[in-house]
C-alpha cells in the first residue's frame, strides 16, 4: 500500500491479511490463493504489510479492551492515512472487527469477506470455473463459521461460491445459523481447553465426517486449523481434504 | 353478599402482595446500570410483535413450538374468560357476558375450552418430556432442586386450572339445560345425569372459586418463579440490542484514554475517572440493567446450553446457568436491601440502599472462572434464545473485569497479550508480516 500511494495510485481495494494469513503455514496458502484469483481477474489491490496489526478481536473477546484499543487505533490511523475505502479480508474475525467494531472508533470502511469477493466475481462473470474441474461431482461439505455466518448472517455467498465447482455440496446436520463453532473463537485458539469430555474440533469433524464429504470447505484460517486437526484425530487426513473456498477457486478457475 | 366481599378482599390482597414482589423486581432490574435504548422504535415494536407475541423463535424446534403454543394461546384467551370471573365475583353476578353477548358468549367460551383441552395435553406432554422422556437440556446441573420443581410445579398448577374450568363449564351446562352451548362441555355435562340440583350448585361453585384461586395464587407465585417470562419476554424482546451482534460494546473510558497516549484529539470529555478504575463486571449492579432484565425474562429452557459447543463437549459453561445465576445474585442483594441489617452498608455511618451495598460477595462466588474462560463467542446461545436474552454479553463483561480490573484470567492469554503489544500479531514471529509475499 506505501508503495501504491507513493506512486499516487488507488488500489480497487486492500486485501487485509490478518495474523494467520501472514505467519501461519496452511493459511498462507489461502493468502496467497486470494492474490492469485484478484491477479487474474486484474482486480488491483494492496496489502498494508508491515503496516498491518492484528484486528484486536481475540484480546477484545479475552476480555483485553486496553490491548483491543492499542491495536485497533493504531490500524485505524493507517487505513484513514491511505484513505482506504474498501477492504477484503480472509478470516471472519478481521472482517466482523473490521465491518463492526471499528465504526465506534472512528473507522469507516466498506468490508467484505472474501468468500463475497468471489461469489461477486463469479456473478460478474470475471471469474470463469474450467469445463470438468477436478472436484466435479464430488461431495463437499460446508462449515460456516460464527462470525461469517450467525455473527453476520452471510449464509449464501460461500454456497454460492461453492456450487460453482460443479461439486456436490451436502449440509451438516448443524448448519448455517445453527452451525456448531470449531472451538478457535473468542481467543480459546491461544489457549488450552477448559477441562471437559471432548475437544469441539473433534465434535465438529466427526460431523464433517458423517455426511460422507471428500472435501471440507472453511472461510476461516482459524476453522481450517481446527478442522484438519479434527480430521487428523480421527486418522482420516487422507481421505478427508480441508480447503479454504479460495483454494478451491483458483484450482479450478480459468486462468 | 358474603361472597363478593370476601372474593373482592381475596382479589384486592392478591393484586397488592403481587404487585409489592413485582415493584422488588423492578427495583432488582434497575440495581443494574444505566443503559441508552438506541435505535428504531418501530423495529423494537417488530421485535415484540414477531418475537415476544409471535413465537417466531420458537419454532426453530417445530414439536416444542406447537405445544407452547397451545399453551399460551389458551392463556391469552382465558384472559377473557378471567374478566368475566372478576365481574361476576365483585358484582355477584353469574356469566355477566352471557345476556348481552348471546351467541358470540358461547362461541368464546367454546373457543377457550378447545384451547383448554389442547393446552392439557401440551401440559401433559411437557410433564413427559421432562419426567420420563428426560430430555437432557431439562437435567443439567444447574437444574437440580427448585429449578425442576419450579417446572414441574407450574404445570401441575395448569392441569388444576384446566380442570376446574371444566368442572364450571360441565355443571353449569347441566343445571341450565345445556343452553351454553360451549364445545366441550357439552359432552361432559352428561356425566352429572343424575346429580341433584344442589350438588351441581356447589360443584359449579367449587369449579368457579377453585379456578380463580389457582389465578391468584399463579399470580403471586410468578415473581419467584421462571414463569415470569410470560410477561418479560415482551419488554425484554422490546429492549433488546438492535446492533450488530459482532459488535461489543465500546468502553470510551479505555479508547479515550488510548487516543490521548497516541496524541489523537479525543472528542468527549469522559475522561477516565481516577477513582473508579473498575471495568467490566463482577457483580450485578456493574451489568447494565437489560442484562437484569434478561435474567428475569429466562425460563430456563435451556436452548441456549443445548446449543453450546463448551457444554456440550462436557465443559462446565452452561450459559443458561450464567443467566440463572444473576438472577439469584440479583434477588439475594434485593433480599439484603430489604433486610435493612447494616451490615451490608457499604459506608456503615450512611443508610443501607442500592448505592451503599457491600455484602462482600460478588458474581464470581457464583461463577467460577473456568465457565467463562471456557466460551468460544460463537454466538449460538445469542441466536437460541426465543426471548432474545443475550447470555454472551455478561460472560464478556465478566472476562473484562478479570483481565483489567483483577489483572488475572488464562495465563496462556499473556503471551498472546505480550506479543500483541509488542510485535501487533496474536504470534511472536521472527519473520515480517509480509515474508510469504517471497514466493508468490
Amino acid at each position: 500500500m506505501a508503495e501504491m500511494a507513493a506512486e499516487g495510485r488507488e488500489p480497487e481495494i486492500l486485501f487485509w491479511v490478518g495474523c494467520a494469513g501472514s505467519f501461519d503455514a496452511r493459511a498462507q496458502k489461502v493468502t496467497k490463493a486470494i492474490c492469485q484469483v484478484l491477479d487474474a481477474v486484474g482486480m488491483s489491490f494492496a496489502i498494508l504489510g508491515t503496516e498491518e496489526m492484528c484486528t484486536g478481536d481475540p484480546a477484545r473477546r479475552a476480555g483485553n479492551e486496553f490491548v483491543f484499543q492499542t491495536l485497533a487505533l493504531q490500524n485505524i490511523q493507517i487505513l484513514n492515512g491511505y484513505e482506504v475505502k474498501k477492504i477484503v479480508t480472509a478470516c471472519p474475525h478481521c472482517f466482523n472487527t473490521l465491518k463492526n467494531e471499528y465504526p465506534a472508533l472512528g473507522g469507516n470502511y466498506e468490508v467484505v469477506h472474501h468468500s463475497q469477493l468471489l461469489q461477486e466475481l463469479i456473478n460478474a462473470g470475471r471469474i470463469k470455473m474450467s469445463e470438468g474441474g477436478t472436484f466435479k461431482g464430488k461431495k463437499i461439505t460446508y462449515h460456516d463459521s460464527c462470525y461469517l455466518g450467525r455473527v453476520n448472517g452471510v449464509y449464501e455467498a460461500p454456497r454460492a461460491v461453492l456450487e460453482s465447482l460443479d461439486s456436490q455440496l451436502v449440509e451438516m446436520k448443524r448448519c448455517r445459523s445453527n452451525g456448531l463453532c470449531c472451538g478457535a473463537g473468542g481467543a480459546q485458539m491461544f489457549k488450552e481447553d477448559e477441562p471437559g469430555d471432548k475437544r469441539i474440533n473433534l465434535e465438529r469433524a466427526e460431523e464433517a465426517l458423517k455426511t460422507g464429504a471428500s472435501i471440507v470447505a472453511a472461510n476461516c484460517p482459524f476453522c481450517l486449523t481446527m478442522m484438519q486437526d479434527g480430521i487428523k484425530a480421527k486418522d482420516k487426513q487422507d481421505e478427508v481434504m480441508v480447503y479454504d473456498l479460495a483454494e478451491l477457486i483458483v484450482n479450478n478457475m480459468v486462468r | 353478599m358474603i361472597s363478593s366481599i370476601i372474593f373482592t378482599l381475596i382479589a384486592v390482597g392478591s393484586f397488592v402482595f403481587a404487585g409489592r414482589e413485582f415493584l422488588k423486581i423492578r427495583r432488582n432490574i434497575l440495581l443494574g446500570k444505566e443503559l441508552a435504548i438506541e435505535g428504531d422504535t418501530r423495529q423494537r415494536w417488530g421485535n415484540v410483535f414477531l418475537i415476544a407475541l409471535g413465537q417466531q423463535k420458537m419454532f426453530k424446534r417445530w414439536i416444542p413450538a406447537v405445544l407452547h403454543l397451545f399453551i399460551y394461546v389458551a392463556f391469552v384467551i382465558t384472559q377473557v374468560e378471567l374478566i368475566e370471573i372478576l365481574v361476576d365475583g365483585i358484582f355477584g353476578t353469574h356469566r355477566f357476558f352471557y345476556a348481552p353477548l348471546g351467541g358470540f358468549y358461547s362461541f368464546i367460551i367454546s373457543f377457550i375450552e378447545v384451547l383448554s383441552v389442547l393446552a392439557l395435553v401440551a401440559t401433559i406432554a411437557f410433564l413427559v418430556r421432562r419426567n420420563i422422556m428426560r430430555l437432557s437440556r431439562f437435567h443439567k446441573p444447574e437444574m437440580k432442586g427448585w429449578p425442576s420443581k419450579d417446572a414441574n410445579l407450574i404445570l401441575v398448577l395448569e392441569i388444576f386450572l384446566i380442570f376446574f374450568i371444566f368442572l364450571m363449564n360441565s355443571s353449569d351446562m347441566h343445571l341450565h339445560d345445556n343452553k351454553y352451548g360451549f364445545a366441550v362441555s357439552q359432552f361432559l355435562s352428561p356425566i352429572w345425569e343424575g346429580t341433584g340440583e344442589s350438588t351441581l350448585h356447589l360443584l359449579e361453585r367449587v369449579g368457579w372459586w377453585g379456578h380463580i384461586l389457582v389465578v391468584f395464587a399463579f399470580l403471586n407465585y410468578l415473581p419467584f418463579s421462571k414463569h415470569l417470562h410470560i410477561i418479560f419476554a415482551f419488554p425484554n424482546t422490546y429492549f433488546a440490542s438492535l446492533k450488530s451482534r459482532g459488535e461489543m460494546e465500546n468502553m470510551p473510558e479505555i479508547m479515550n484514554e488510548v487516543k490521548s497516549m497516541f496524541g489523537i484529539p479525543v472528542e468527549s470529555t469522559d475522561a477516565v475517572n481516577a477513582e473508579n478504575l473498575e471495568f467490566g463486571a463482577n457483580d450485578v449492579p456493574s451489568l447494565s440493567w437489560k442484562n437484569v432484565l434478561d435474567a428475569y425474562s429466562c425460563t430456563e429452557c435451556g436452548r441456549c446450553t443445548a446449543v453450546c459447543p463448551a457444554n456440550l463437549t462436557g465443559k462446565k459453561l452452561s450459559p443458561r446457568k450464567i443467566v440463572m445465576d444473576i438472577r439469584d445474585r440479583a434477588d439475594e442483594i434485593g433480599k439484603k436491601l430489604d433486610s435493612g441489617n447494616a451490615d451490608f452498608a457499604k459506608d456503615k455511618n450512611q443508610p443501607l440502599s442500592a448505592s451503599n451495598f457491600d455484602d462482600g460477595r460478588s458474581l464470581f462466588d457464583y461463577i467460577a472462572a473456568e465457565e467463562i474462560h471456557a466460551c468460544t463467542t460463537c454466538n449460538a446461545c445469542v441466536e437460541a434464545c426465543p426471548v432474545l436474552i443475550n447470555p454472551l454479553e455478561p460472560i464478556l463483561k465478566l472476562r473484562r473485569y478479570e483481565i483489567l480490573s483483577l489483572s488475572q484470567g488464562p495465563q496462556e492469554w499473556l503471551p498472546m497479550f505480550n506479543s500483541l503489544e509488542n510485535s501487533g500479531a496474536v504470534w511472536s514471529m521472527s519473520q515480517d508480516r509480509d515474508a510469504w509475499k517471497a514466493d508468490l
